[in-house]
């Protein structure tokens, strides 16, 4: 662990610290991709268990769920961008569309909520039955982790504006850029594997 | 709420039991305030992020949980001996073999390991610490406040009594009201954290901090042994984390995963629990397998035969290991096709073992072997662990399962492994490295006797297991009243006895070579016969593992250095060290968790809450840590090592 730095490359890999926190988040990131796995799996073998609660197919709605992928899906596109101005230097730019970025998680999230209540108003809870079960828990894992990531990422926030871009910084930004993507790359499989099937059968 | 609401009650033993915990603690809190250890024990231990003293707390606490479960054993063989003497009833039986299951597995033998690894694996590859020294602080104390919450269930609101595989429906909340159960989710749940970290806290170390030179191939097979079953972890505990978590929200917030209403699915958790359970045996014994290699190298004095063998042999039965999980309930009806495919990739299994064991006596062939008790310990290991193989492959015939399922068959085999390879392993490595973490060596005269008499012990008590197995003797039965089956119980429980008198000698020789035995000059302890990198540091080890750190291109590196004189000291290459500061925020971030899983238990929502909120502001503080640590001067070093090497 030498302070031994650098003097080309992107800031957040220009230390052997860098590298190796970005390299563990890789492997951290294999843990959560095992994590996720077994509960689609889990998902897919209590699919139609529904006991006297509603079919998914009477719930799900096409309209909430597209807005809920348009929102996700920008934000992977903006948070890509604030990457982009970190690359470049630009603290203001890496903050502005950080903030777009966090923005549109929360609406995201705002959908979500939304969307839970309304399947409990409808009879469909945690407690309903396997198949709701495993829903709420898979979907709900996945938007615990946004909430987490907005609440990760509004700390990041403050650092920068306190300390500006130093290689620390800049590997904490990155490292929530690819947790953010990840988020991103969940939620595709649940639209299609969830809502899209469950919406077909 | 009243007190005995909580506590345990109406059992003599746990009155006993309450009061010796109560005398201990009293004695511990008396001890540290009289010598004034307080600030030493915060400022030395409880904030400590150097790998070294942290393996130390690992083996320390894996030992007191080694007593915890062995004295559980040791009621469970005297009930088993004497059923007639009504020592246990049924409910307290149940929650001995749970706990004691339990413990042993996730308490004691994956955390000595991890110990060992924490103390040796970085000194392997010539590396200053772990990549991440704050977080194997952070799992540390995950182990050690999952253990305490674990263990606590014993008086206070009564301990878990499903099996250490918890399987639903049982384990549910309609079968298995109260805290007990709650107590095992919440105890594993936290550990299981710290494990994850551990794993991957290990891996970047292995991969990026490396001496220079050394390649993937260069490394010792120990350190290989880490790299493997950190691929483990962390491919396996995310699975048994879903899977209690799901267990955790069935029992508290009603819902139906495992439920037997609401179309839930109990066997979806012995899938689960076995897609992780099978690969941990691997976590516990490949490890094991990589102390022996090194063992019977250093005392045999010649290279490791086979070593890319070995090195493949290993990365095969990890692979495998995740594809046979359905033979721990061939019974249960998933029919003959599921099963024989199961049944095949266990037995595939055998085959990269067998390349291991064989790889071993060449190793051993024509050598000039030296029988110091780490060598004992790890040449008794390979006849026992074959025993243990062979019935593990009788075990795999789905066909012959039929007969030996949930019989004391089973229960021999597992012990055979686990003990033969996990718990051998764990005293060898102790032995074997106790020099390098206390700067003397065990004595090995008393180190003899602790070996023959757990050798024997252990021989004799599970030896006439396999025959009652098969004479039909079912496992989690507390009265063997049942004329054929007595004899060889009541053999089976001197046996027991043997191995718990094997124990005490053993921890009397941790006291009684402290006080007598002689310190070490050298870091090369055993004969001037070490291979690898630890042997290459000075003992006591200084805080910064490696003055300088050698060029490493090659098996064995140390081999070379002696013969060509060089060592890891080279005062003209000298530069100042990064260190990362101690801090005491992993144990106070832990200890909230803690709580909030405390909480949890009970279903105190309020407590659960702040225990969550406490963690989560320690980990706020944590992100805005800007401490770089410091740098440990040349001076400072030039002092250290002169003094150590006597120049
Ligand atoms: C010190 C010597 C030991 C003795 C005398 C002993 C004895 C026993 C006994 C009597 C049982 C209960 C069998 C039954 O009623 O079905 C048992 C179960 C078990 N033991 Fe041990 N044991 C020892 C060490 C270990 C070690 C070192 C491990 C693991 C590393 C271990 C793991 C287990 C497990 C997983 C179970 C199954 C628990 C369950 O059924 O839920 N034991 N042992
Ligand atoms: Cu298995």
């Amino acid at each position: 662990m030498s302070a031994e730095e650098l003097k080309t490359g992107p800031l957040e890999y220009r230390t052997k610290e860098g590298q190796m926190s970005i390299l563990g988040f890789w492997i951290f990131l294999g843990a959560e991709v095992v994590l996720f796995a077994t509960l689609f799996a889990t998902y897919a073998v209590l699919f139609g268990r529904t006991a006297d609660a509603p079919h998914p197919g009477e719930l799900f709605e096409a309209g909430t769920v597209l807005i809920m992928t348009f929102l996700l899906l920008t934000s992977s596109f903006t948070c890509g961008l604030a990457i982009h101005e970190m690359r470049r230097g630009s603290v203001k730019g890496l903050t502005i569309w950080m903030i777009i970025t966090l923005a549109l998680g929360l609406g995201f999230l705002g959908f979500e909520i939304y969307e839970f209540v309304h399947y409990a108003h409808e009879g469909a809870t945690i407690q309903s039955s396997a198949f709701w079960s495993s829903f709420f828990v898979l979907a709900g894992t996945h938007g615990l982790h946004v909430t987490l990531g907005i609440g990760w990422a509004t700390l990041l926030l403050i650092q920068i504006a306190r300390r500006g871009l130093t290689n620390v910084t800049s590997r904490k930004f990155f490292i929530i850029s690819l947790y953010w993507h990840f988020l991103d790359v969940i939620w595709i499989f649940i639209l299609t594997s969830v809502y899209l099937i469950g919406m077909v059968i | 709420m009243h007190i005995t609401d909580i506590l345990v009650t109406g059992e003599p033993i746990i009155y006993a039991a309450m009061v010796s915990i109560a005398l201990v603690s009293i004695a511990i809190l008396f001890l540290l305030t009289y010598f004034k250890k307080w600030g030493w024990l915060w400022r030395e231990w409880l904030t400590t992020v150097d790998h070294k003293k942290i393996g130390i707390m690992y083996i320390l606490s894996a030992l007191a949980m080694l007593f915890r479960g062995g004295m559980d054993a040791m009621m469970m063989r005297v009930q088993l001996a004497f059923p007639d003497l009504g020592f246990l009833d049924s409910q307290h039986y149940n929650e001995i073999f749970t706990t004691h299951g339990t413990i042993m597995i996730i308490f004691m033998a994956m955390p000595f390991l991890i110990g060992l690894m924490n103390i040796i694996v970085p000194l392997q590859i010539g590396a200053r610490d772990f990549a991440f020294p704050y977080v194997n602080a952070l799992s540390f104390w995950s182990f050690f406040f999952g253990a305490m919450l674990f263990n606590v269930s014993f008086i206070i609101g009564g301990s878990p009594d499903a099996g250490w595989t918890s399987y639903t429906p049982l384990s549910g909340a309609a079968m298995s009201e109260g805290p007990g159960q709650n107590f095992y989710l919440m105890g594993l749940q936290l550990s299981g954290i710290g494990t994850l970290a551990t794993g991957i806290n290990l891996m970047v170390t292995i991969l990026k901090m490396r001496a220079p030179g050394m390649k993937l191939f260069h490394m010792p097979i120990f350190t290989w042994s880490t790299l493997v079953t950190c691929f483990i972890i962390v491919f396996a505990f995310p699975i048994l984390t879903v899977a209690l978590a799901l267990l955790t929200i069935d029992r508290i917030f009603g819902a139906q995963f495992f439920t037997l209403t609401g179309e839930g699915l109990p066997m979806m958790w012995a899938n689960l629990f076995w897609m992780w359970g099978h690969p941990e045996v691997y976590i516990v014994i490949l490890p094991a397998f990589g102390i022996f290699s090194e063992i019977i190298a250093t005392f045999a004095k010649k290279r490791l035969f086979g070593y890319n063998a070995m090195v493949w042999s290993m990365i095969i039965i990890a692979l495998l290991s995740f594809l046979v999980w359905v033979h721990h309930f061939f019974t249960m009806g998933a029919g003959a096709f599921v099963n024989s495919v199961f049944s095949v990739s266990t037995m595939l299994i055998a085959v990269p073992t067998g390349v291991k064991i064989f790889n071993w006596l060449a190793t051993l062939y024509k050598s000039k072997i030296e029988f110091s008790v780490a060598m004992m310990w790890a040449l008794a290991f390979i006849p026992s662990f074959i025993l243990g193989g062979v019935t593990g492959v009788m075990l795999g015939m789905a066909a012959a399962d039929y007969q030996f399922h949930n019989s004391y068959f089973l229960v021999a085999h597992f012990h055979y492994v686990l003990i033969a390879g996990t718990v051998f392993a764990c005293f060898a490595g102790l032995v074997y490295w106790y020099p390098k973490m206390f700067g003397h060596k065990m004595n090995e005269r008393i180190g003899k006797w602790a070996f023959w008499l757990f050798f024997f012990g252990f021989h004799v008590c599970f030896f006439p297991q396999y025959f009652l197995g098969l004479d039909g003797m079912p496992r989690r039965l507390f009265i063997t009243n049942i004329v054929e089956w007595l004899p060889l119980n009541i053999i089976s429980t001197v046996g027991a006895f043997g191995m718990g008198l094997g124990f005490a000698v053993f921890v009397f020789n941790i006291y009684y070579s402290f006080r007598n035995s002689e310190r070490e000059e050298t870091g090369d302890s055993w004969n001037g016969n070490g291979r690898t990198l630890e042997w290459a540091t000075t003992t006591p080890i200084p805080y910064y593992n490696f003055a300088t750190v050698p060029y490493v291109d090659e098996i064995d590196p140390y081999v070379r250095m002696k013969e060509e004189g060089k060592t890891t000291y080279d005062e003209s290459k000298l530069e100042p060290i990064h260190m990362p500061s101690y801090t005491g925020a992993p144990f106070i971030m832990m200890a909230f968790l803690a709580l909030g899983s405390f909480g949890l238990i009970f279903e105190w929502m309020i407590v659960a809450i702040a225990g969550l909120i406490g963690g989560v502001i320690m980990m706020i503080l944590r992100s805005f840590d800007y401490d770089e640590g410091y740098h440990v001067e040349v001076d400072e070093i030039k002092r250290i090592e002169r003094k150590a090497r006597g120049l």
